[in-house]
């Protein structure tokens, strides 16, 4: 079983290697400032994400993992967020970009699924509007030919009857289904990033691994990366290639799926698997990390999980660490007890 | 827009909550108030016009009913009167303070006494819902049906004019949009989970109402109402001088501004003194209200 | 005492009229509880597994007389609740508690925490004093220094700290059975373990019982001793713990349990366990609820409702387990 990898990346990768990495985070800082004080969301991110890759960010409440996803593509409020570092998608440094180079960039290279579709969706448009409106304004189709590409979409996403869902209000159509619609309008344009919040927590657990499945499946067949945001584990190992564990707005392990959930290092990343409660766990006491998440308005000086850590030093106040390779190149970790393999 | 509004990301709104740690909702709506300062230059103003109004009886230069054929329409500074004289004579200093007492008397006592009677009926529709509900909130529409100042006319027309009888006519006037916010906010507390746990330990609805719920709703309806108090001293000016409300020769901003009216043309400045301080009062009434309101969006 | 039915639940119905129209008409019933039966035991803990639709929070709340049952009855301890000479509700609310889901809802945003775990006890006698002294007692229970809560508000603290003001404020009133409406599902991974480990303690050092309603199968798993599935507003198999997860009889439970997302990297979900999305319980199936997404069903399944039926101990609904139910999986009438 080993010796073959299930890795989409393969076909994706030959292809891209000329161009490089799809997305580029250099050092990307959010603050949210306000009279009642400074909330530090996201403290310096860096990463790179590969096309036909799949990154999930893994985190908890107060992590900053949607923080960072909305900033990326500029939708938090200006005067309110202060963002600073530099993301480039394609090629284009997305924080210089005008407002209409930024609105082409957004819905036709890249594009974003959310957590809850019902507000997603302009619940005065059907579905088919909202897909042809896009397929519109991005590629210049009229409206015949958009219907046609709208109704394919439907059918991709495996939405039953899609000739009568086109003409469906959002609040007609139940969780699942709002799910796929939501999938199908942001593959409308064939980006080549998908950046998903969460979009599978708020549905059921048979409804859940039914999206997952059609976002593997479509992902593999449009070699599309995907940003991926969760919380929860199993969703995160069954969906990537790589997860970034994320924590008080810093990444503080990342690797490829498997040396992560099998040898995890950062003292949260192992505390996290070891508290997932799985049926295994029957009569005994679960392991659970001490202590609450961080504030985000007063974060500590040194390592922001210190506070919470059992292997804690003196060095782990004083300075944020510095992230440390473990093993091979694809294995990062932020913590100074790391050994370099 | 408030932050939270904003971002719509839970845990960064509850990072800044836990920055205010230790004080309770009404001491940091306190805290926004005082470093509001425009409101508390507002309030200021209207606590000086409130105590040199009550005051009258110790400032006022002469007998606010008696007139003088020969000094009529005179400007501010005659022969000792301060701010002129009106149509018959009599000073305008002494009737504007005494006036502004009725004036605002006018204004604060309809709105308290809605606040009482209409805030107890939404509370006891919101609480209850259905049949009960139905049957305040339909009565109320009926009322509510009615724009206010016919309303007060009609009443005050049956009743006749008098101090006592314009400030019944505009308590009746507010109960039905007290009635309705204080329904929708009661409703609105009511759907939380903490009250569906109070009544899971058994607590009798009394109990519940007064312990969980008037915390709750108090604010709301509190701003709604000071927002009352600006239309009221309008309400009450628009009575008197249509001669339903308080009659000569008492001394009413409202009354007053009907008798000068034909001034205009002859002084105009004494002409505009009462309708400059029905301006000036209202338009504290509305900012100090919307001081309130901003200081108690203190999100929670 | 251990071991003797504390609570029973017989053909309890509820069900929410939707109105529309201009006269606010009733056009459609939400069944969302359908005739549904079951006990518990005193000092266990019966989870009860479903997803959204299915009735489990309705079912909560029916236990705790928040919503009244259309039909059916409920008795503790013996005594029939809302009956003339059992037990009245208000009885009931001393014996049985309930912790909620979204803990920041659940706590009154202007009252201390020590004010919100005191009242329930004051309602019912004890003195203010005396109250506020039980609250101290319950905070350190759950693991909150009262010295450093018991003044503070519930905006100060954190999810978990403040879910477990709800199980503090929930124990004020020495409950004999603690209904938890998906206590951790709001908590963040780290804190939940925290959460059941306090649960599990509280339930030892208190000799409590629970009834534990959650979507999260794992958790019910480690925690529970009896499990119940429902779907729709109907139970479709209940049987201990280990049954239930290890050899899984109703088709949709053996569907639920196939969908949890795998945490091995090298063996993903392949297949699709169930496709389409839960119904409404507006307009039900007929016949048993589950036909219309069962890869097994037949003509017998849309026509007739299948009883809770089994062995010893684990029970399920479906007509492959019953004799002579017409299905062709059904065992046959031995000769």
């Amino acid at each position: 079983m080993m010796a073959e990898p299930a890795a989409p990346r393969g076909p994706a990768a030959a292809t891209s290697r000329e161009a490089g990495p799809l997305v580029r985070c250099e050092d990307l800082k959010v603050r949210f400032v306000s009279r009642e004080g400074t909330v530090h969301a996201v403290n310096g991110v860096s990463f790179t994400l590969d096309p036909g890759e799949v990154l999930c960010i893994l985190g908890e409440s107060g992590s900053g993992k949607s923080v960072m996803l909305r900033a990326m593509m500029r939708l938090l409020p200006a005067p309110i967020a202060r963002i600073s570092g530099r993301v480039s998608v394609a090629g284009r440094d997305v924080m210089g970009l005008d407002g209409r180079a930024l609105g082409d960039l957004r819905g036709a290279e890249v594009a974003m699924i959310f957590q809850e579709p019902m507000t997603s969706f302009d619940p005065v448009f059907t579905i088919g509007t909202q897909i042809t409106e896009t397929l519109k304004r991005h590629e210049g189709l009229s409206e015949r030919p958009a219907r046609q590409r709208a109704l394919e979409l439907l059918e991709l996403v495996q939405i039953p009857s899609p000739a009568r869902r086109l003409d469906s209000y959002p609040h007609e159509m139940s969780g699942g289904m709002r799910q796929r619609a939501m999938i199908a309008l942001s593959l409308a344009c064939k980006p080549r990033l998908l950046l998903a919040d969460e979009p599978t927590t708020a549905l059921d657990a048979t409804v859940q691994i039914q999206i997952l499945q059609l976002l593997r499946r479509l992902q593999h067949e449009l070699r599309m990366a995907v940003l991926f945001v969760t919380h929860d584990v199993g969703v995160a190992v069954e969906i990537s290639d790589r997860i970034a564990v994320m924590y008080a707005g810093r990444f503080v392990e990342t690797g490829p799926v498997r040396a992560i959930i099998h040898r995890p290092q950062h003292p949260y990343t192992r505390g996290l698997l070891a508290s997932t409660v799985h049926g295994a766990m029957r009569g005994r006491r679960l392991e659970a990390i001490p202590g609450s998440p961080p504030n985000l308005a007063a974060l500590p000086p040194g390592c922001a999980f210190a506070p919470r850590c059992r292997h804690l030093e003196l060095a782990c106040t004083t300075a944020v660490p510095s992230e440390m390779r473990h093993g091979d190149d694809a294995h990062m970790v932020r913590c100074i007890r790391a050994t370099p393999r | 827009m408030s932050l939270q509004d904003a971002i719509a990301v839970r845990p960064v709104a509850e990072a800044l909550q836990r920055a205010q740690a230790g004080k309770s909702y009404w001491s940091r709506v306190r805290e926004r108030l005082l470093a509001d300062r425009i409101t508390m230059a507002v309030m200021a103003l209207l606590a000086s016009i409130i105590v040199i109004v009550l005051a009258a009886p110790l400032i006022a230069t002469h007998d606010p009913t008696v007139g003088s054929v020969f000094a009529r329409l005179k400007s501010p500074g005659y022969q000792g009167h301060w701010l002129g004289t009106d149509e018959v004579g009599r000073d305008l200093w002494s009737r504007i303070l005494y006036g502004g007492r009725l004036s605002l008397l006018c204004g604060v006592a309809p709105v308290a006494f809605a606040l009482l009677a209409g805030g107890s009926l939404g509370l006891l529709a919101g609480y209850r819902g259905g049949i009960i509900n139905s049957l305040i909130m339909r009565s109320m529409d009926v009322l509510y049906a009615f724009p206010s100042i016919l309303l007060a006319i009609a009443i005050c027309g049956m009743l006749g004019a008098g101090l006592v009888n314009t400030i019944l006519a505009l308590t009746v006037t507010f109960i039905p949009p007290i009635v309705r916010i204080s329904e929708t906010v009661t409703a609105q507390v009511r759907s939380f989970e903490f009250v569906e746990a109070a009544q899971a330990s058994g607590a009798k609805p009394l109990s519940i109402i007064r312990f969980h719920i008037l915390n709750n709703v108090l604010g709301p309806i509190l701003v709604y109402a000071t927002s009352l108090i600006s239309i009221s001293i309008i309400l009450a000016a628009g009575l008197s001088f249509l001669g339903l409300g308080i009659t000569p020769p008492d001394a009413e901003w409202g009354l007053m501004l009907n008798n000068l009216r034909q001034a205009i043309w002859v002084n105009p400045l004494v002409a505009a003194l009462p309708g400059a301080m029905i301006f000036i009062t209202s338009m504290c009434f509305n900012l100090v209200s919307d001081g309130l309101r901003s200081a108690m969006d203190v999100r929670i | 005492m251990s071991g003797e039915v504390l609570l029973e639940v017989r053909n309890v119905k509820r069900y929410f009229p939707v109105r529309g129209g201009v006269l606010q008409r009733k056009v459609a019933t939400v069944q969302a509880v359908d005739d549904i039966s079951f006990n518990v035991r005193c000092g266990e803990t019966l989870g009860i597994v479903g997803e959204s639709g299915c009735g489990k929070s309705t079912t909560a709340r029916l236990l705790m007389q928040l919503l009244v049952a259309d039909a059916g009855t409920i008795t503790f301890a013996g005594r029939t609740v809302g009956a003339s000479g059992g037990m009245d509700v208000r009885d009931l609310r001393r014996q049985v508690q309930m912790v909620f889901q979204d803990s920041y809802s659940s706590l009154n945003p202007r009252c201390t925490i020590e004010d919100t775990i005191a009242y329930g006890p004051s309602v019912h006698g004890v003195g203010w004093q005396a109250a506020r002294l039980r609250a101290r007692e319950m905070l350190a229970k759950v693991g909150l220094d009262p010295a450093l809560f018991a003044a503070r508000y519930p905006h100060e603290l954190s999810g978990g700290q403040r879910q477990r003001v709800n199980i503090a404020r929930a124990l004020a009133l020495e409950p004999k059975l603690v209904v938890l409406d998906e206590p951790v599902s709001a908590l963040d991974k780290s804190v939940e373990a925290q959460v059941l480990n306090l649960l599990v303690d509280l339930k030892r050092d208190l000799t409590l019982t629970y009834v534990f309603i959650s979507h999260d199968l794992n958790v019910v798993q480690y925690i529970s001793d009896r499990v119940l599935v429902m779907y729709l507003g109907k139970v479709v198999e209940v049987g201990s713990v280990e049954s239930i997860y290890g050899s899984p009889r109703h088709p949709y439970t053996r569907a639920l349990l196939g969908a949890k997302p795998s945490m091995d990297p090298d063996r993903r979900s392949e297949q699709v366990t169930l496709t389409g999305d839960p119904p409404t319980p507006i307009s039900p199936p007929s016949g048993c609820r589950f036909h219309t997404r069962c890869a097994h069903a037949e003509a017998c399944c849309a026509a007739v409702e299948p009883p809770l039926a089994g062995d010893g101990d684990h029970y399920s609904a479906c007509h492959m387990l019953i004799t002579g139910s017409g299905h062709s999986a059904a065992p046959c009438i031995a000769a």
